[in-house]
């Protein structure tokens, strides 16, 4: 049971902290820019694509400098030529712009890279268990993960609490209005701030790359997700996409880890629903098979008790 | 709207649908928008006599319920100005809700013939976004987008733990041909489906037409404009956009429910990402704004997603640079464009167009030849990599890896862009000078 407690602890913090570098870089986007990105996703599933084509050529260490910067430049492009034009339609088309570029990215992505997943590895460097405890090994390649995500956490921490850019990043978290009138280069900030984001799902596509699957279909996998971890932490809030991100990380892997039923639970009652029925299905289905309902769950609840989501302050 | 409706291309047959003159507005606008309804039916009722094929008629059948599902989805987004990513719910519990009623039906025997089983769909379209429709509609904007994806997501995963009633994998399927005949007609042979959807189809455009007229479809719009507003004269605009909700949903089960009756099955891509994205493409292409867009872009991409998956394997790609290329250049979509052209039209200007509209045709198809073009080369280049370099399009046999095929890519393109500069100089003065006529006659543009 503690090895069960400590190991699902371990990877629900990295599922979280993987789910917050994206869930980061969507908020200040959001933010910043009123634009919920849909295509944020598909930017980490960019860097994983892009990772994995630099790993075969130069190697892994070299892909994990460039892989995020040639997102980010991506990214960059996006918001010059492409979002900027939509943004005198207003939000909805916006919304609209980016929900078209995940579909064309996916495409492109599967014609470049073909359907089924690529062989993306973990570095030999990097190819051994890390420690064991009890009977488990833990993998060295996620202790590196953990310690990459939590880097850049502190990075972005420090970045927007410690330097200027910071501050008017910041500034524009609560009175976006307030920082244009200051005269500052809006679109300048808008096209960092979107090209940044955009990398930090790169950064997160190529560290999960070798240890998920890298296929064409992780971009529409995890981005329902992470709009769950957004929503719920409430739209617009740093600390709330961290404590969502945190939350759902931690919720799906100890769910995942659980193999228990309502028929487990009131194995004594002697009730047994026909098996064939609905009310069978709900009585037979364990924990486990669940877990993937769960985040959608949360966000239901989080809605119905607290509308604005969990450190929400921001009607949109 | 009803004047505006005429200029649709759904009413090309009904010569009697005239361009009403203000003078004569009141007598001439009625009959024509009476023309206009029995035109569509005539349509409805002649389509497969023209179109004969089993093809067609199946195309048809499918943009029968896509006008339909499209038009629920328009309730939402062109109305009420909520954006739905899990539309699709609601059509595809319609079908399970209405494939599982017909399963009874013909276990039990009883005397119900499959033409009124739709409206099983609709209710169970209606009650269950009656149910999720209370959490989302809390909120508006981008936070009830992202809801509505988390929902389809929830139902999306349920299917695959509530086997029993989901069917698993594989999913559920009837005979439609067993439910009661109608005088000879047991609804087995396409045709007839036609016409059962076709009926559907007409009832739900002119229902949801009228609700549009209502005292509460303007109240939608009010909430889509100006909600605080809305809330200001007294009405509540989560009510509002509530029952908005709950109405969608309920065309959206009916159009579930012909599906099903359609295709025999019900299985987990109905309620899927997919064709929630596919709504939203059709709505949205075919312009939201009027009230005839998304029967417009229902009809054009149903047929465009039968006829390029045989054409291409990346019409998908095809579809996504549509859709792109109208939220950035053409927002309104197709309705849009068309209704543009109205006052000039009323003007009698549109001849002023004609030369730079003519001028346009050859950049824009100078650029997609070109875009084509590329897109398959690379395409054939890398799917098809173990075929070799060589590949066949539009019965040419040529080398994608070759220097000509490149370059004459790349020469259309860039001829297609210096050739576009120009003439839309063309064009844009042609419609200046349109403008200043109509403008002249008191009509505004």
């Amino acid at each position: 049971m503690a090895e069960l407690v400590l190991i699902s602890t371990l990877n629900g913090v990295l599922f979280g902290l993987l789910l917050f570098l994206m869930a980061s870089g969507l908020t200040l986007i959001f933010s910043m820019m009123g634009v919920l990105n849909f295509a944020h996703a598909s930017f980490y599933m960019l860097g994983a694509f892009v990772g994995y084509q630099i790993a075969r050529w130069a190697g892994f260490w070299p892909a994990l400098i460039l892989a995020p910067i040639v997102v980010g430049l991506a990214g960059a492009a996006v918001e010059r030529f492409g979002l900027r034009n939509v943004h005198k339609n207003g939000h909805v088309a916006e919304l609209l712009f980016t929900f078209g570029l995940a579909f064309v990215i996916e495409e492109v992505v599967q014609i470049v890279w073909g359907k089924s997943p690529v062989d993306f590895r973990v570095p030999t460097l990097l190819d051994f268990p890390a420690f064991t405890i009890f009977s488990t090994n833990y993998p060295a390649y996620k202790l590196f993960m953990l310690a990459i995500s939590i880097a850049i956490f502190v990075a972005l921490f420090a970045m927007l609490t410690r330097t200027r850019i910071g501050l008017i990043v910041q500034a524009a978290l609560t009175h976006p209005h307030m920082v244009a009138h200051l005269g500052h280069n809006v679109p300048l900030i808008f096209m960092s701030v979107f090209g940044v984001g955009a990398a930090l799902a790169g950064i997160a596509g190529v560290i999960a790359g070798p240890a998920l699957v890298t296929q064409a279909s992780m971009a529409a996998l995890l981005g329902p997700i992470l709009f769950v971890v957004v929503v719920v932490g409430g739209l617009g809030s740093l600390q709330g996409a961290l404590a969502a991100s945190l939350l759902i990380g931690l919720l799906q892997t100890f769910a995942v880890s659980m193999n228990l039923s309502l028929s487990d639970i009131f194995v004594n009652s002697g009730f047994s629903p026909n098996p064939k029925s609905v009310l069978g299905d709900l009585w037979r289905v364990t924990i486990a098979q669940i877990a993937p309902v769960l985040p959608y769950m949360l966000l239901v609840l989080v809605l119905i008790f607290k509308p604005t989501g969990l450190f929400g302050n921001r009607e949109t | 709207m009803s004047e505006i409706i005429s200029h649709s291309a759904v009413a090309p047959a009904t010569p009697s649908a005239p361009i009403a003159q203000p003078s004569a507005q009141s007598a001439l606008g009625r009959i024509g928008s009476y023309g206009l309804w029995i035109g569509l039916a005539a349509i409805l009722l002649t389509a497969p006599l023209v179109f004969r094929s089993g093809t067609a008629l199946t195309v048809m059948s499918l943009m029968g319920i896509m006008i339909i599902f499209a038009l629920s989805y328009n309730m939402l987004l062109g109305q009420t100005g909520m954006l739905s990513f899990g539309h699709a719910v609601y059509f595809g519990l319609g079908a399970y809700f209405t494939i599982h009623a017909m399963n009874a039906v013909i276990d039990s025997k009883l005397a119900i013939p499959v033409v009124v089983m739709p409206l099983i769909g609709g209710v169970a379209g209606l009650v269950f976004a009656m149910l999720f429709g209370w959490v989302s509609t809390k909120r508006s904007g981008t936070a009830f987008s992202m809801i509505s994806l988390g929902l389809a997501e929830l139902v999306g995963s349920s299917s695959l733990i509530l086997r029993s009633f989901f069917g698993g994998e594989e999913g559920v399927s009837t005979n439609r041909a067993k439910l009661l005949r109608i005088f000879d007609w047991n609804f087995g042979p396409q045709v007839q489906v036609y016409y059962l959807i076709a009926g559907w189809c007409l009832l739900c455009i002119v229902l949801m037409y009228a609700l549009t007229r209502t005292p509460f479809g303007r109240m939608c719009n009010a909430v889509r404009d100006n909600a605080e507003r809305t809330q200001f004269v007294g009405y509540n605009p989560r009510v509002v956009r509530y029952i908005a909700f709950s109405l969608a949903g309920l065309f959206a089960g009916i159009a579930g429910g012909l599906a099903t009756i359609n295709f025999e099955l019900a299985n987990a891509a109905l309620f899927g990402a997919t064709q929630s994205g596919n709504v939203l493409l059709a709505t949205y292409i075919g312009g939201a704004g009027f009230f005839f867009g998304p029967i417009l872009g229902a009809v054009l991409v149903t047929f465009l997603q039968n006829m390029l998956s045989d054409v291409t394997e990346v019409w998908q790609l095809y579809f996504g640079l549509m859709f792109i290329a109208t939220v950035m250049y053409a927002p309104g979509g197709l309705a849009g464009l068309i209704m543009m052209h109205r006052p000039l039209w009323r003007a009698g200007a549109i001849a002023k167009l004609l030369p730079g509209y003519l001028l346009m045709i050859v950049p824009a198809a100078l650029v997609a030849v070109g875009a084509i073009l590329l897109i398959e080369m690379i395409t054939h280049l890398s799917v098809k990599a173990a075929e070799g370099p060589v590949m066949k399009m539009a019965g040419i046999t040529f080398n994608a890896a070759g220097v000509p095929a490149w370059s004459l890519c790349i020469g259309t393109l860039a001829a297609g862009v210096l050739i576009w500069r120009f003439a839309s100089g063309v064009a844009a003065r042609g419609w200046d000078d349109a403008r200043a006529v109509a403008r002249e006659k008191g009509l505004t543009v």
